[in-house]
């Protein structure tokens, strides 16, 4: 299926919770989705016979630098090896996106990444702590606007 | 040689203390000899060289280094270990073993204690073992230790059984515990050894006990109980130092002393293969040392060719595969003997 | 967590004597200093005796911030140092999978020779890295010898690279729009050397570990990984194709000239077992060295003897607005890239998506009942390279 084919089918089927598709973006072409409704849109991909995308790649998160944050979701589909990104925003301030973890478990370490580096809260995630930080790290080091803190435990951070 | 010792010194507690020297200044250079030939082995089967500058001649002088270096370590005690236990622990571990070597005939003149039940001693000291090694890993206060030796404790109980019940069915031959007569009944030509007598029950028991004793001394592939990719060093993680170099010495130690029961009790221990060629006491040293090396480096050669067991399939073994066959031997003996 | 907490609270069943024996399990950590975790990994094991109750990994002890330097570079090619540095045992791979990234960002096309040279130099990698995989999980499971033996003939594989490039395990070799150097002269010949080398040296392998009873008995029905956990938890390479799923990026989602080439994609069977054991796992790391063997082979046949081996890029690279996703099949499995470009000269954003970061992911869900021995035969089986999981 192309990615048109794609986003025509979420279109008929979830309306208003797809935002815009961009066909000629350059290299993937992308479908923007609503933060609230991920997961079953998520699981409409996953279980749809036409679409089955039972492989989620890659899910990043980005900070736009314009007061706004994204997750992205790079899907694969095993047997009809097609594939779709999805791409949420939520304003920096209420990060606030719905976990896939029950749609795709490789979303657990993924979403617990963006979690940490970026700051965004996937809600209904079962074990949403930091994975790479120590826990009692402080700020979400890949935002643009992360300064780092003075000292950690009395150590001296800055080098 | 104990005649003698008492003819010069009289019956006093000297002779014995005398009598128990030669065992510990065989160890000693011995454990050296072992611990450089393990790695010189294993080297040489890995497409390594292994030590070679430490005094010249393929490094023969490393483990002296590593000796001296031991010797001059900082003794660590963990704060939270129960330490006299701690400390008690290598010094059982290591009397156990050398306790082993006093019914050991090195030759036909020398035996610590020539006592009538040295076989049935020998098996029962060696266990002696077990209790150091618990308490080692007990004490420890390491979780890793307390894995390393609940398991030890459960691997050499389980295979105490099999190793004792194939030496059993030699006796039943035999007729006799005392190792001095194993000897004396072994002498004169290799076909003479006990391994060809019977056949193949003797040289079943000899297969089984080989195996348990592997076991009994945490060899590879049963070296579970300090598994170094599983518990990273089992029972002796948290040893440092000397007490360290003394857990490491008594398994070399132990390691000597299964290899000796095999060469007595199978083997014709101190006897030429020969019959009277190159026998006598001196050459009987020679000849029971060899073979003890031999053992010694088979058990290198096995150590360094397979991977390790797990704990379950290992108590499979024991008690499903060697203890069944050991019973079986020991009827099969026996029927021979009736018959 | 919550799981556990329960069990811990149940009461055991009185014994045999009416008495009821207080029993409890242990929380064992392993690592992160531990000789089998493969680096800095620290499992969290809540163990009933030897019984593994559950298993909470805990990363990032070697966090070192790729994604932010990557973020704060001058220009794009100063990230290839720093991919290098993720997988360190696979350094080719992940130079060659940002610059296929980076090159499809810009829209360009490199030269044949090297296209070829990245190929050849990304499979005699992926021997390495499945070297090191296989012997290291010899040593997992208490075989010390295979191990030296890989290392062996990995040295000779860190030889080719060495004079091609001066280094032995950090490379920075794969360059966006070429490589640093062309072939050393005598490169061609001394390949065609290793792969003639290198052929009975699996057959020696098999003998002494693939086949041993032992190793047979510790990795077979062990840390069964079915397809469709593996596909769920987006398991990829030797992971995924030990479960019997036929999935290879150079087959499924080709890049470079590996169309051209003939192998095949090798998947578990359950020889020794269940389909997805750790002996699986295992032999299709041996047998996937075959196939890069043979691939080697052809490329160093097909290889074009002239060219430019860097194209036409320019110094400064400034790709245009926009963002790409890009895979490739690292030694490891799926490693991608997501690199958003906002037209100025340094990357706007990387993410890296490392497949041992999500192989590793699987762990809890595989190592659930099995003993702590065997915990350390499914890590090893997983193959996990820490600089990579934690970037």
């Amino acid at each position: 299926m192309t990615s048109q084919e794609i986003h025509d089918q979420l279109k008929g089927k979830f309306g208003d919770a797809i935002l815009e598709f961009k066909p000629d973006a350059v290299v993937d072409p992308y479908v923007q989705i609503a933060p609230d409704r991920t997961k079953e849109i998520g699981l409409y991909l996953r279980d749809d016979p036409a679409l089955e995308f039972d492989y989620l790649m890659c899910l990043s998160s980005v900070d736009y630098n314009d007061g706004n944050l994204g997750v992205v979701y790079h899907l694969n589909s095993l047997r009809h090896n097609h594939k779709i990104t999805l791409k949420v925003r939520v304003p920096k301030d209420k990060p606030e996106v719905q976990s896939v973890e029950a749609v795709w478990k490789s979303a657990n370490w993924h979403e617990r990444e963006a979690y940490d580096m970026m700051g965004i809260r996937f809600t209904g995630h079962s074990d949403l702590r930091r994975i790479l930080c120590p826990d009692d790290w402080e700020g979400y080091p890949l935002r643009k606007d992360y300064k780092v803190q003075e000292f950690y435990h009395g150590m001296k951070v800055p080098y | 040689m104990e005649q003698l010792l008492k003819n010069l010194m009289g019956d006093n507690i000297g002779v014995y203390a005398l009598l128990a020297v030669p065992p510990l200044l065989f160890i000693v250079p011995y454990a050296l000899f072992a611990v450089w030939l393990e790695r010189k082995v294993s080297a040489h089967m890995q497409d390594r060289l292994g030590p070679m500058r430490v005094g010249g001649w393929h490094g023969w002088a490393q483990t002296i280094a590593d000796i001296l270096k031991l010797l001059q370590k900082e003794d660590i005690v963990p704060t939270a270990a129960d330490k006299t236990l701690f400390v008690l622990a290598p010094f059982i571990v290591f009397v156990g073993s050398y306790a082993a070597f006093a019914v050991i005939p090195f030759s036909s003149e020398y035996v610590g204690s020539n006592i009538d039940l040295g076989l049935f001693y020998l098996v029962a000291v060696s266990a002696v073992v077990v209790i150091g090694i618990l308490m080692a890993g007990w004490s420890s206060n390491n979780k890793w230790s307390l894995f390393g030796a609940m398991r030890s404790a459960a691997q050499i109980v389980s295979y105490e059984i099999p190793s004792v019940l194939a030496l059993l069915s030699v006796v039943m031959i035999a007729g006799t515990l005392n190792l001095q007569e194993f000897n004396h009944m072994q002498s004169g030509w290799f076909w003479n050894w006990m391994i060809f007598q019977k056949f193949p029950f003797v040289f079943i028991a000899f297969l089984i006990y080989f195996v348990a004793s592997l076991a009994e001394v945490n060899r590879a592939p049963f070296d579970i109980p300090e598994a170094e990719s599983e518990l990273v060093a089992g029972y002796h993680t948290e040893y440092s130092g000397m007490k360290f170099a003394l857990l490491f010495l008594a398994e070399y130690a132990n390691m000597f002393a299964v290899s000796a029961i095999g060469a007595t009790v199978f083997f014709g221990g101190w006897n030429s293969p020969f019959g009277d060629f190159l026998s006598g006491p001196l050459l009987g040293v020679f000849w029971f040392i060899t073979k003890g090396m031999v053992f010694i480096f088979i058990q290198m050669w096995l150590r360094w060719t397979l991977p390790r067991l797990r704990v379950d399939q290992l108590m499979y073994i024991g008690w499903k595969v060697l203890t069944p066959f050991a019973f079986a031997n020991i009827v099969a003996v026996g029927l021979w003997m009736i018959l | 967590m919550l799981e556990t907490k329960e069990k811990l609270e149940t009461k055991p069943p009185p014994t045999s004597t009416g008495k009821t024996v207080r029993t409890e399990e242990m929380v064992l950590s392993m690592g992160p200093q531990h000789p089998s975790t493969h680096g800095v990994l620290r499992l969290e094991l809540v163990v009933d005796g030897e019984i593994i109750v559950d298993v909470i990994p805990h990363i990032g002890y070697l966090h070192r911030c790729f994604e932010k330097h990557s973020e704060a570079m001058i220009n794009y090619q100063m990230v290839i140092p720093y991919a290098d540095r993720m997988d360190y045992l696979a350094s080719m791979s992940m130079d060659f999978g940002y610059a296929v990234a980076v090159e499809k960002l810009l829209g360009i096309k490199v030269p044949e020779r090297v296209e070829y040279i990245r190929v050849i130099m990304a499979e005699l990698q992926r021997i390495a890295s499945h070297l090191i995989a296989l012997g290291t999980y010899g040593l997992d499971v208490g075989a010390f010898t295979p191990f030296l033996y890989c290392f062996r003939d990995r040295e000779k594989i860190l030889d080719l690279f060495e004079m091609t490039c001066g280094a032995r395990l950090l490379y920075n070799y794969i360059w966006v729009g070429g490589v640093s150097h062309d072939l050393p002269p005598t490169f061609i010949d001394k390949a065609k050397e290793f792969c003639q080398y290198f052929k009975p040296k699996i057959k020696e392998l098999n003998d002494l570990l693939s086949y041993n009873g032992i190793f047979i008995g510790r990795t077979g029905n062990i840390g069964i990984l079915p397809a469709e956990v593996a596909i769920n938890y987006a398991c990829s390479g030797p992971m995924l194709r030990g479960s019997g799923v036929n999935r290879d990026l150079r087959r499924n989602d080709p890049y470079s000239i590996y169309p051209r080439l003939e192998f095949d994609v090798i998947v578990g069977k359950g020889e020794m077992g269940t389909v997805g054991d750790c002996w699986d796992r295992y032999i299709v790391r041996v047998r996937e060295m075959e196939q890069s063997v043979r691939i080697i082979e052809q490329a160093l046949a097909q290889i074009p003897s002239e060219g430019d081996v860097q194209s036409a890029v320019p110094k400064r690279i400034r790709p245009p607005i926009g963002e790409v996703y890009v895979r490739t099949e690292s030694p490891r499995g799926e490693f991608g890239l997501y690199i958003i470009s906002d037209g100025t000269v340094s990357p706007y954003r990387v993410k890296a998506r490392s497949p041992a970061f999500v192989n590793l992911s699987v762990l809890p869900e595989i190592s659930k009942g099995y003993m702590i021995a065997d915990m350390v035969a499914i890590v090893g089986s997983v193959d996990i390279v820490l600089g990579e999981v934690d970037r």
